[in-house]
């Protein structure tokens, strides 16, 4: 590969100028559509943006339902990543596999707020439903077929010769790029970058519970995938613990009144299953903001193909920016293969996974696998 | 580091070019600068301290155009935002694009809807409304 372009399609939504026409409480319902998968994260960061401007400090009950609900995201989000890498290196069963897990997840979600997306449970000082805690040991039995199941999916994938022959030495990040981009999350971490907003700048019920940071050397795409897979393990833990820590507090304190936002500006991240999430929100007193910015993590992590992929091979182009978890359907569909002199288009998208997947059947040949 | 330290070390380096500072709390800061300062900024904060760039934020108020810088020293969780003000008319700043690739596609969107002008950007072209909107017209803009 000799350059990469990129080309934004329409689908610019000015959800930062409908924000201004919105009330705060608004907002929330509004930043959570902002993106499918990580549907919490907006709200997150928005309600850390607006606690700040306020200064409220959450009940600890408030706090272990918000992780709850972050890291039961970051769960969902990142099986459903490896699905998906698992399709485009010609691995069905590990789509099929890590999407059928992925389930009880969703049903957890279902249990806890009423939706399987979009769970609307953020609310300036608190959440909007609590968790009985006559439910919790139904959860604990739910999440403990996650743990089972995932258990069984991440030793599958991180074993696999085949997969570390195609994904070792692939999409590779140096430290120094990831500083340059602006790079976050899991694809920070996978090149050592160790930043966590969690940890960083603790919010929620994060400081209050044990989890690590899970950081990979390599920077290419074995990496990020390791990354994510043990994230989920720390995940699962984190609300263990959050769940624990709920059987202690009162039931029902879930929110602290808020009647008035003063005039200010706040500053709000979260840690979303892919990075940073950051919200900027300017206020002038009345109940709608003034100004609204937001940034999710993709529009930092997409920009780092132009390091990954060039010097590659055009079979590697997708799970290299595959690697990085892009948010494509908050940012654009299609992917081309230009001729680089004529600009004539060569390869589409599903052509471009093709590629991708005969080159792991060939190096299945070499080393004699099976399917 | 401690964010004094940190407020400190930008003051001593900045001198002249600050026009305002406020630490809000332990973790978050508001650095106000003049826009002809932007770039020694941005090497004393990035290159220099070990900041993160965030992303940056522009704003129309009743004092003109203002464009929040926001950065990010991880290992101490202080978000510092650098804030200019600039014209209403004619709006522009020196562009970091050209030595921080991280700067590039967020001053393409801030030109596109607010009209700022990035002097030297290596590609000052729209990023998300290509082919859509009319020349000229800037959709965050209220004249």
């Amino acid at each position: 590969m000799k350059d990469v372009q990129w080309v934004t399609g329409y689908n610019h939504r000015g959800i930062e100028k409908l924000c201004e026409s919105k009330t705060f409480d608004q907002v929330f319902f509004l930043v959570e559509r902002v993106c499918g998968i990580c549907s919490t994260s907006h709200p997150f960061a928005f309600a850390n943006a607006m606690e700040e401007i306020c200064n409220v400090e959450l009940t600890n009950r408030a706090k272990y339902i918000r992780s709850i609900i972050g890291e039961l995201e970051r769960i969902h989000s990142h099986l459903l990543w490896v699905g998906l890498a698992g399709h485009f290196l010609g691995y069905n069963t590990v789509f099929m596999w890590a999407w059928k897990y992925r389930e009880p997840v969703l049903d957890l979600f279902e249990m806890i707020t009423g939706n399987r997306n979009s769970y609307a449970m953020f609310k300036i000082g608190g959440v909007r439903r609590d968790i009985e805690n006559s439910m919790i040991p139904s959860m604990k039995k739910v999440l403990d077929i996650v743990k089972k199941k995932t258990d069984l999916l991440i030793g599958a994938v991180m074993d696999d010769p085949v997969i570390h022959a195609r994904t070792k030495g692939v999409g590779i990040l140096t430290k120094e790029d990831i500083i340059q981009y602006g790079a976050l999350g899991p694809t920070a971490r996978a090149s050592g970058v160790p930043i966590d907003v969690r940890r960083d700048d603790p919010y929620a019920a994060y400081p209050l519970v044990n989890w690590k940071v899970i950081t990979a050397e390599g920077g290419d795409v074995f990496a990020k995938t390791e990354v994510r897979l043990l994230e989920i393990n720390e995940s699962i833990s984190i609300i263990e613990q959050c769940l624990e820590g709920l059987t202690k507090e009162k039931e029902g304190e879930i929110e602290v009144k808020v009647k008035e936002i003063p005039e200010g500006f706040g500053t709000g991240h979260a840690e979303a299953p892919r990075g940073e999430v950051f919200h900027f929100v300017k206020t002038d007193g009345s109940n709608y903001p003034k100004r609204h910015k937001i940034r999710a993590p993709s529009y930092m992590n997409i920009g780092t193909f132009k390091k990954s992929c060039i010097g590659q091979t055009i079979s590697d182009a997708t799970i290299a920016l595959a690697a990085v978890d892009p948010c494509y359907c908050c940012t654009e569909r299609m992917a081309y293969v230009y001729n680089y002199s004529t600009g004539e288009k060569i390869l589409n998208g599903s052509e471009l996974i093709k590629l991708g997947q005969q080159k792991t059947d060939e190096i299945r040949k070499q080393l004699k696998m099976d399917k | 580091m401690t964010t004094e330290a940190i407020i400190n070390k930008v003051r001593d380096n900045l001198k002249d070019d600050i026009v305002e500072i406020n630490i809000k709390s332990n973790v978050r800061a508001l650095v106000s600068i003049k826009p002809e300062a932007v770039q020694k900024a941005y090497d004393l904060l990035f290159s220099e301290m070990g900041f993160r760039f965030i992303i940056a934020s522009a704003l129309q108020s009743k004092e003109g155009i203002e464009i929040y810088y926001h950065f990010s020293k991880d290992i101490i969780g202080l978000i510092l935002n650098l804030h200019v003000l600039l014209p209403k008319d004619n709006p522009q700043i020196e562009s970091l694009a050209d030595k921080y690739v991280a700067a590039n596609w967020i001053e393409r969107e801030m030109h596109e809807l607010y009209g700022i002008k990035f002097l030297n950007h290596p590609n000052l072209e729209k990023l998300i409304s290509d082919g859509n909107w009319a020349e000229g017209v800037y959709p965050y803009k209220e004249e």
